[in-house]
């Protein structure tokens, strides 16, 4: 939280600042100034500084919000700008608050993530802050502040979310805080109490030049972006962006809504402002200006050699260069040489500079802004024109490039192109570690979407790739920018987003433009194109930037280290840090704006069909012995109910490999009314990713969360690339067992020491292993397909590679890990319907599941299922509590639980056991009430976490033939290094959940041991 | 040489029927800017466009030496001179080419085929390594009249590479390149650095003899294709594969789907096509196209060696005399 505290309030310092330079410095744009936010926007200036972009209209709700919520919140924040809002709230938010906002936060951050999925203008900067841990809260809060109040409300407005009131409190009084704070800071408004640490930024422009200024440390990339704008007077700048250069042939774009310092970490601050989103018609550009810079680009480009051209057309283009930059052709003063000086192409030859000397020579005439438009008239239909390309691998081990541009994925084989995926085919877009996968729709006559996997050369590159992809989706498909990630719960991974305008909102912006055509002087294109050599086409021409980092020398791999030791340490306080921080949430979805319902729309209606459709569907698509795998997922989310979809809601849990040191205690507690319901693993082995994707996307509620921010980097070595898991039927085969599988993950990429565990994590801060992006979201059906799919892929073969299974006796009594692998990385699938009450305590959750499963068949498998598995001494570990907690609840029916079997559990001996799995239950689990069905009255899911634990809570109220029965399931997650006690951490736990809930018994405990060097971490 | 064999002629009728209409609605480039030289094709509009034609006269030796894929009844080749004479009378009198006739080449029965020997785009002509080793020296005849036009010349002196020019369709946007018996990656893998201006999407052949034995363009955003399930799934990919929105014109008969598109300045379009004698119901999907100046070639002799209409000849559109 400090550190959190920390940036905050450098980040408010920062829009400040900002603010001050560009009215001091163009006091004619007062527009630029954030105080005045409508101004801003009706000149169509971005408000970029501040995370968001949003309209004013949603500063209005949240004001008023805050004032209902509390009378302190009055007055000035009505009238701040809501970035300022934010940013002052986050300085002060006390770490004391923080806890109840966690226990809070997620679900909130739940609820806003689906029950908005509209207000796609409300861009949380920070998604990626909370990343990982349930640091839920941070991103919470923001989410808040910023943007639009509007997500907060959203949740409290539907009322078929089950909320306890308690809940609805708490928020509020966070809010109050919130507000509070805000009002201080406005009354204090230059309070930064730190001295202001300035860095100097160097930017290589376009046109060779380099542009220099002076930073805040803490600045996020924004601000330098609107800096290098303005000093281009550039309007139209959503289709650039900053990089900066790893290893000097990483290219990386710098995440406006980051601040730098994170971003760069030890490398130099040292930028190359290029366009990032190459407009398919460039006449469509509002002014000269921008076109001048694409020109620009695209001529370093076809310079480089990263943009093929042929002969002809290196001609054709480099005699509209000479005419944009020399004007009418001159023979008294162009002597025959003048053209050499120019670059027109990588291999430039004589014959190639007379052909463009001749062709000048023709374009007698035409002004500069005429000659740039020929340019790029010609330029833009190269094939290979705003296409990213990445080196990659098949699933075959073949080198191939994929590239990536407006209309969707190419896939090239030396210069061939060998497919296509264009952006309505993509259902999904994931990393996993070094992997990339696109999940496809499926051909006409086929039945089955397909996964489809490439081996990135490690998964820098892989999330690099995927991130190119979500921003090039949401800005060419999307009308605005997707929410970023709902739920952090059970989703690991990464929650990038694009936070930017999309390319429909800024030509709409452009189109507001109103100035005469800014004057610029066209500089000549020698100096920047000389210096280039010609690259291969793939690759990314750096030769400025090799310049710079020679020049400055940083080695960066080690500090890059150290800071992320850093970030790491900060994490385990509860800060949560943009970049760095495992994302819990890799789950990304590619919505479709109109523009794509063309074809989407069809399979949205599909998707929404009843979900014993899905049911059978998935059932035909998964033809293996895992038929549970279905039910398993399904979950009724009673809030969900909202959206009129009784009860059929699907909550798909994933972990992905990649934890660290981690210890899942998942002991639940159920209430023992009437039956209880049955529980399903928690933790189903394998991951390290959780992912939770909610069907239907109205509301979502998520168990557990077990990741921890260590997870995130985990260089683990995936072999295997999936290739149209569909169809494979096989691997489910294999799969039965799944459930206790844990994945030993061998880890190349970083140091494995579980001290350092920390450490390399954090190095990698800046990548998480994981993410995944849906470009449809409402395809409820899509969204489990693919992870089943994905899961039973990569279960299967990482499961190959080596399990391990960790097993942690309950009570927290012992937690025995055979660890024999540097490395060990469980993966957690949780599916399990759930819901949430609301939880007073911090630190515990509870956590109810209901399983639509049944039991046995379940517990079948597992038992008979992977031979990898390590077998499952499970030691259940039930405790009763006769006393159900109350709930506040709303009445839902759950039209398709028939399925669900009902377990009653009594109080089962603690057994300890030495498996490497980590699941205990009860064996009395599969009782008794198979097959029917209750009534959901309410489910809540909380979470919360202190330092070294979040516990995640679900409450499920269940009737059924009359009795009403409550469940209580709690998720704990300790983390930690091998000084923390795990077996104290555990034991605490669930003391304070039986202190919480005296009745209760304990009838599962879970533990999942994670470590990198598993000898080290024996205790 | 794109001889293609009409894989099947299985006619559908409801194809048949519903030859003539563009199934999928396409979408049209803004119009191509003006420009005062060649280079991108000078976008949609000036697809087709041609002022050259290279033919070679057909060797004796082609009735029993010429490669086929399948036996059947020999070439009668008095007929088969015939209807090549009134191929080349269309080029040259009836369309004002100015047509380049190679002699024929007793040595190389396949020489009548020059599509094969080489891909001509824009300015730039790629000499190709054909498949078939008996046919590599028919190279040598083309590269010496392609010359003599002028155009950047680009041999494939790859060992490993092998290229039919029927197996290259271009598009006008991009080039999709059949990989057949006669054409490997490699060959396309040159032919995409020959003309990087165009994407080069590669497309399986299983069944016929070259991509074009089942396909190719009706005007300058229409693709012909047949009707087999080979022809429609390698459409399928070819959709799958572009980023450009093409119209087809479905014909019942593979065979038939080969035809020649031109845009002469003072005729408009026009299409060479087979005549109705062989393939009547293609005809009159044909028939269909208002737009088109319809040129009925009959092509029944060339047919039995896998000859079709647009192997027999290689266009040059020859814009500037740089």
């Amino acid at each position: 939280m400090t550190t959190e505290v920390g940036s905050e309030t450098e980040v408010k310092k920062d829009s400040e600042q900002v603010g001050q330079d560009k009215a001091k410095g163009k006091p004619e744009e007062a527009s630029e100034t954030p105080g005045n936010d409508k101004s801003r926007k009706a000149s169509s200036e971005e408000t970029q500084d501040s995370p968001v972009p949003a309209p004013t209209s949603p500063s209005s709700p949240s004001s008023q919000k805050k004032e209902k919520d509390s009378s302190e919140s009055k007055g000035i924040s009505r009238f701040l700008p809501p970035w300022l809002k934010k940013q002052k709230s986050y300085t002060l938010a006390e770490p004391k608050d923080e806890a109840k906002k966690r226990a809070t936060g997620e679900e909130q951050i739940a609820e806003e993530g689906e029950s908005h999925p509209s207000e796609g203008v409300a861009q949380p900067k920070r998604s990626l802050e909370t990343v990982a841990e349930n640091n839920a809260k941070g991103d919470d809060k923001e989410e808040k502040h910023s943007v639009s109040s509007a997500e907060t409300q959203p949740a409290k407005e539907d009322g078929k979310e089950i909320e306890v009131e308690k809940v609805t409190e708490e928020k509020e009084e966070k809010e109050k805080r919130e507000t509070k704070e805000v009002q201080t800071a406005e009354s204090i408004p230059q309070k930064p109490p730190k001295k202001i640490k300035t860095v100097q930024c160097k930017v290589v422009l376009l046109d060779g030049t380099e542009y220099s200024c002076d930073l805040e440390k803490r600045a996020k990339g924004q601000i330098l972006f609107d800096k290098v704008c303005e000093h281009l007077n550039l309007l139209e700048k959503d289709y650039f962006g900053l990089l900066f250069y790893e290893n000097s042939d990483q290219k990386n774009w710098l995440d406006s809504s980051k601040e730098i310092k994170r971003q760069i970490r030890s490398l130099p601050w040292l930028f190359t402002f290029n366009v990032k989103f190459y407009p398919p018609d460039p006449s469509q550009l509002t002014e000269d200006i921008t076109r001048y810079f694409l020109c620009l680009q695209l001529r370093q480009d076809i310079a480089s050699g990263r943009l093929p051209c042929s002969f002809v057309t290196h001609t054709l283009l480099g005699s509209y260069t000479l005419q944009a930059e020399m004007g009418d052709h001159d023979p008294e003063e162009h002597r025959s040489d003048y053209i050499s000086e120019f670059q027109f192409a990588p291999n430039q030859t004589q014959e190639m500079e007379e052909k463009v000397a001749e062709l000048h020579k023709t374009h007698r005439g035409l002004t500069p802004a005429q000659a740039d438009s020929q340019f790029l008239e010609n330029a833009k239909r190269l094939s290979m024109y705003g296409v990213d390309l990445h080196h990659a691998k098949d699933s075959e081990g073949v080198d191939i490039m994929l590239g990536v541009c407006a209309n969707g994925l190419l896939i090239y084989k030396d210069r061939l192109r060998i497919n296509r995926f264009a952006w309505p085919k993509i259902l999904k877009i994931s990393y996993k570690r070094s992997n990339f996968y696109i999940k496809v729709r499926p051909a006409e006559l086929e039945q089955f979407e397909s996964t489809i996997g490439f081996k990135l050369p490690n998964h820098r590159a892989a999330k690099r790739l995927w991130k190119v992809c979500v921003e090039h989706h949401t800005f060419f498909r999307l009308l605005s920018p997707e929410q970023p990630p709902k739920s952090k719960f059970l989703t690991l991974g990464s929650k990038f987003r694009y936070s930017g305008r999309t390319q429909a909102q800024t030509r709409q912006a452009s189109n507001l433009i109103d100035r005469p055509a800014p004057y610029f002087e066209r500089s000549s294109s020698k100096r920047v194109s000389r210096s280039l050599d010609g690259a291969p086409m793939s690759i990314s021409d750096q030769s400025l930037l090799r310049d710079f980092h020679t020049t400055r020398g940083q080695p960066g791999g080690d500090k890059i280290i150290d800071l992320e030791a850093a970030g790491q340490a900060k994490l385990k306080e509860g800060g949560i840090e943009d970049d760095g921080s495992p994302l819990k949430t890799p789950q990304l979805e590619l919505i479709q704006d109109g523009k794509d319902l063309d074809k989407t729309q069809d399979d949205l209606l599909k998707h929404q069909a009843s979900i014993s459709e899905l049911k059978r569907n998935f059932m035909e698509s998964t033809p293996e012995p895992r038929p549970n795998e279905w039910e398993k997922r399904r979950i009724t989310p009673l809030s969900l109910q909202t959206q009129g979809k009784k009860g059929d809601h699907i909550f798909q849990v994933k972990t992905l490999p990649g934890k660290e040191k981690q210890w899942t205690a998942m002991p639940s507690i159920a209430g023992t009314k009437p039956e209880e319901t049955d529980r399903k693993h928690a933790s189903r082995a394998e991951g390290s990713c959780t992912e939770v994707s909610n069907a239907d996307k109205s509301s979502h509620e998520t168990l557990d969360i077990v990741e921890e921010k260590k997870q995130a980097e985990v260089g683990i070595e995936e072999t295997l690339v999936i290739d149209e898991t569909n169809k494979g039927k096989i691997q489910v085969a294999t799969d039965a067992g799944e459930t206790c599988k844990v994945e030993h993950l061998t880890k190349k990429d970083s140091s494995s020491l579980p001290s350092d565990s920390s450490s390399s994590s954090s190095s990698e801060s800046e990548d998480e292993e994981v993410g995944e992006y849906q470009p449809h979201h409402r395809a409820v059906e899509e969204v489990i397909r693919e992870e089943q799919e994905e899961e039973e892929d990569v279960k299967r073969k990482e499961h190959e590679e080596k399990i391990q299974h960790v097993e942690a006796t309950p009570e927290g009594s012992q937690l025995t890990v055979p660890a024999e692998h540097t490395q060990v990385a469980a993966e957690d699938l949780v599916q399990e319907n759930t819901t949430t009450i609301p939880a007073e305590e911090k630190n515990l959750s509870e956590e109810i599941k209901q399983d639509l499963y049944e039991e046995k068949e379940e517990e079948q498998l597992k038992l008979n299922g992977d031979v990898s598995h390590v077998d499952i001494d499970v030691s259940p570990q039930i405790i009763c509590c006769s006393e159900p907690p109350v709930v506040k609840t709303e009445m839902v029916t759950i039209s398709d639980a028939t399925q669900r079997t009902e377990i009653s559990t009594k109080e089962v001996p603690i057994v300890q056991t030495e498996t490497k799995t980590i699941t205990y239950e009860s064996p009395q689990f599969d009782g008794s009430a198979a097959g029917s069905a209750g009534v959901l009255l309410s489910a809540q899911t909380i979470t919360s976490e202190s330092i070294s634990t979040t516990t995640t809570t679900h409450i499920t109220k269940m009737v059924k033939g009359g009795v009403s029965e409550t469940r209580i399931e709690k998720r704990i997650v300790i983390t930690g290094d091998a000084d923390i006690d795990h077996d104290e951490a555990l034991a605490q736990a669930i003391k304070e959940a039986k202190e919480q809930h005296p009745d209760m018994s304990v009838t599962r405990v879970v533990v999942h041991k994670e470590t990198e060097l598993a000898e080290e971490d024996e205790d | 040489m794109g001889r293609g064999r009409a894989a099947g002629g299985a006619l559908s009728a409801a194809r048949a029927g519903g030859g003539g209409s563009r199934a999928e609605p396409g979408r049209s480039d803004p119009p191509a800017s003006p420009r005062s030289m060649a280079g991108l094709g000078g976008g949609p509009a000036a697809f087709g466009r041609c002022t050259h034609a290279v033919v070679r006269a057909l060797p004796e030796s082609l009735c029993r030496q010429a490669l086929r894929s399948t036996p059947g009844p020999e070439v009668d080749f008095a007929r088969a001179e015939r209807e090549h004479q009134l191929y080349v009378g269309v080029l040259r009198g009836k369309l004002g080419l100015q047509v380049l006739e190679l002699p024929a080449d007793e040595s190389l029965p396949d020489c009548v085929f020059v599509e094969d020997a080489a891909v001509v785009c824009e300015e730039t002509a790629l000499l190709t390594r054909p498949g078939a080793p008996s046919r590599r020296k028919e190279v040598e005849a083309m590269k010496r009249v392609l010359e003599s036009l002028n155009l950047n010349m680009v041999e494939m002196v790859d060992e490993n590479a092998t290229l039919d020019g029927g197996d290259v369709l271009f598009t006008g946007r991009e080039f999709f390149v059949g990989l057949s018996k006669r054409t490997n990656q490699r060959g396309a893998e040159i032919l995409a650095d020959t003309f990087k201006d165009y994407a080069v999407s590669t497309v399986p052949v299983h069944d016929s003899l070259h991509l074009k034995s089942f396909c190719s363009m009706a005007g300058p955003n229409l693709i012909a294709i047949g009707s087999s399930e080979a022809a429609q799934k390698a459409l399928k990919t070819m959709q799958q594969m572009s980023d450009h929105r093409y119209d087809k014109l479905t014909v019942p008969d593979d065979a038939a789907a080969n035809c020649i598109y031109l845009n002469i300045p003072s005729k408009g379009h026009v299409l060479l096509h087979r005549a109705p004698e062989e393939y009547p119901e293609s005809a009159k999907v044909f028939e269909k196209l208002k737009d088109h100046m319809l040129i009925p070639i009959a092509n029944t002799e060339l047919e039995k060696v896998d000859g079709s209409l647009t192997c027999c000849s290689v266009l040059i559109n020859k814009t500037s005399e740089l």
